[in-house]
């Protein structure tokens, strides 16, 4: 019995040429190929890359929200404050490749993943608890390392590190006043 | 999630009516999570962990209980965060190493290694061929070392307490040679971009060449005590079986998924550091039960001896850390000689060395799994995001789906058999 295996195909025309309205840009960088999409397409974007001949970008690896919060203003040249990279993986090309999606400050908000790969679940509720983004969709939308009565998402840029919420309410002042804070 | 007292108990509660309802949550917050029957009280919640023996650090389980079967099973974690990646944004890159090493405690290398990859594939950094083969070393004896703690708690995890006693035994020479090398016997942050901490010293060789000969006959001695145990296969056969596709599905990746029978190494999918040059075969196991993941990661003990014994006799002469003095700081010794010497010394140790604002993601096979870290820089000496995509956090996802419809005692072996180490998932 013989498999016929179809040969590799470039995820970029194949894109354009199925969803021709969702890729925005494309960026290689060290070998590593980057496709910037809507955010609203995303998840056609991303069962087109799992399910194509050619592509077959089947697991998921990674999903890694960056902010690119300036405190003198601006994104550092990027068009929207957060982005989420989804890192797929083909295990049968053997390749990598970037998905990546800008979101707004004011409103992070995309559709939920989990329904491609159940492997979203827990990496799309920890880009939620540590940076905020909304998944429409998400069966069980939770934080998952911070308590959930957590005020703030951890990992924002503006988020200051060294200061602490207080757990305990009870001596919090008597705690304060004892504790050094870290001065900005 | 806060609670686990019923609705209906809560006059059992001690202290209820006197205004310390407010910490008794409402079994009303776990609708749609659990079954509806545990909402009337038909089945049992039992909250497991964190501080269970058997949980292997600070794992929180909810679990559903129709008697002693488990209807839902509800990972929860953080109780470890440490902020890590929080941390490593106020930090220069040559200081967040030794942070990386706190996450996989169990495996501090890989953590290294892969922090530093991601940083020399930023920075296009080199790394010269000996300083790849030591690392080659370091990553197969913590990989040794990792296995061997797993197998000991999972071995006594289900009753079988020698088995622990002797894993230790020969973790501990491993973690005296890593104290050869950097000093520490876990936290070593031997790694450093551009190559290793320093050279290899003298008395290293000859110790791991004794090492790697008492160490086949070890590794003979638990497969006596385990293997062919009609009481250790009556506890894992059929156990926790994942298939394939559900694997691949639920982001699994390492021993765990490869026991599941699915060809993936990144060591041979994509070698790094040079492991394409070392002939090793990756151990597959066929029925995805708890059985097989623990007989992938024996046969793995026995692949890293030999990968090691290939890497021992092909160490190249040569520096053990990359030259480039934009991104290493020179030795000592050059200090005093040359002045540009000391104004790399000063510029790298005061300020660091500065990165482009662009991204990269690296992945290494980590004794659990897979193991990527995101990094952006952001043109300066501090990164803008460091992320460590864990396998530890991606198996305690897929905790839940495994456990349903085994008994209470299963759930220890399956959590044993993913082989989990919270500060890897909380990092």
């Amino acid at each position: 019995m013989s498999i016929k295996i179809a040969k590799a195909a470039d995820p970029v025309e194949s894109l354009r040429a199925a969803l021709p309205d969702a890729l925005l840009d494309t960026k290689t960088f060290r070998d590593e190929l980057t496709l910037i999409v809507k955010p609203e397409s995303i998840i056609s974007v991303l069962r087109h890359l799992r399910d194509t001949p050619g592509l077959l970008y089947n697991f998921l690896s990674d999903i890694s929200p960056v902010d690119y919060y300036n405190p003198q203003g601006g994104y550092d040249g990027r068009p929207e404050r957060f982005a989420l990279s989804y890192h797929l993986y083909s295990m049968l090309y053997n390749r990598r490749i970037r998905v990546k999606v800008f979101l707004p400050e004011d409103d992070p908000r995309l559709p939920s993943a989990t329904s491609v790969w159940p492997a979203a679940n827990w990496l799309e509720r920890e880009a939620y608890d540590m940076m905020g983004i909304v998944f429409d969709g998400h069966p069980d939308l939770r934080r998952v390392l911070m308590p959930q009565d957590w005020n703030g998402h951890p990992h924002r840029r503006d988020y200051p590190l060294g200061y602490e919420q207080p757990m305990f309410s009870f001596n919090v002042e008597e705690i304060a006043k004892h504790k050094p804070f870290a001065k900005e | 999630m806060s609670f686990i007292v019923p609705e209906k108990d809560r006059s059992l509660t001690p202290g209820s009516g006197d205004g310390l309802e407010s910490w008794v949550g409402s079994v009303e917050e776990l609708r749609g999570l659990v079954s509806d029957r545990a909402l009337t009280g038909e089945t049992l919640l039992l909250n497991m962990g964190p501080h269970h023996p058997s949980t292997h650090g600070v794992l929180r389980l909810l679990l559903e209980l129709d008697g002693e079967e488990v209807v839902t099973c509800l990972p929860d974690i953080g109780f470890l965060h440490t902020g890590i990646e929080k941390n490593i944004e106020s930090k220069t890159y040559e200081k967040a190493v030794t942070l990386t090493d706190r996450m996989d405690y169990l495996s501090p290398m890989s953590n290294n290694m892969v922090f530093c990859s991601a940083v020399e594939k930023l920075v296009g950094l080199d790394v010269p061929p000996r300083a790849q083969v030591i690392r080659v070393i370091c990553l197969e004896l913590s990989r040794i070392a990792s296995h061997l703690v797993w197998l000991g708690t999972h071995a006594l995890d289900m009753g079988a307490m020698s088995v622990f006693l002797y894993c230790f035994r020969e973790r501990e020479k491993i973690l005296d040679m890593f104290e050869m090398l950097s000093g520490q016997r876990m936290m070593g942050s031997y790694f450093r971009p551009g190559g290793v901490w320093r050279d290899l010293p003298a008395d290293f060789l000859p110790t791991l060449e004794a090492f790697l000969d008492d160490f086949p006959r070890r590794v003979d001695d638990y497969e006596k005590l385990l293997t062919n145990n009609p009481l250790w296969i009556d506890r894992t056969q059929g156990i926790g079986i994942v298939e394939p596709e559900e694997a691949l599905a639920l982001g699994m990746t390492g021993p765990t998924l490869r026991g599941s029978g699915v060809n993936w190494d990144i060591r041979k999918a994509m070698p790094y550091s040079g492991y394409d040059q070392y002939d090793f075969d990756v151990p597959l196991g066929e029925h995805g039960d708890v059985y097989d993941r623990f007989y992938v990661r024996i046969l793995e003990l026995r692949e890293s001896m030999r990968i090691i014994r290939q890497a021992m006799k092909a160490i190249p002469g040569g520096p053990f850390r990359s030259e480039n003095r934009k991104f290493v700081p020179p030795p000592r010794a050059e200090l005093g000689r040359s002045m540009e010497a000391v104004i790399h010394h000063f510029k790298l140790w005061t300020e660091g060395f500065s990165v482009p604002d662009e991204e990269v993601y690296v992945a290494i096979e980590s004794p659990r799994g897979e193991i990527g870290c995101y990094l952006h820089g952001t043109g300066g000496n501090k990164p803008r995001r460091v992320r460590f995509k864990t396998p530890s956090f991606m198996h305690i996802s897929a905790l839940g789906k495994l456990c349903q419809g085994h008994m209470i005692a299963d759930v220890v072996a399956i959590i044993g058999s993913v082989d989990i180490v919270l500060g890897d998932s909380d990092r």
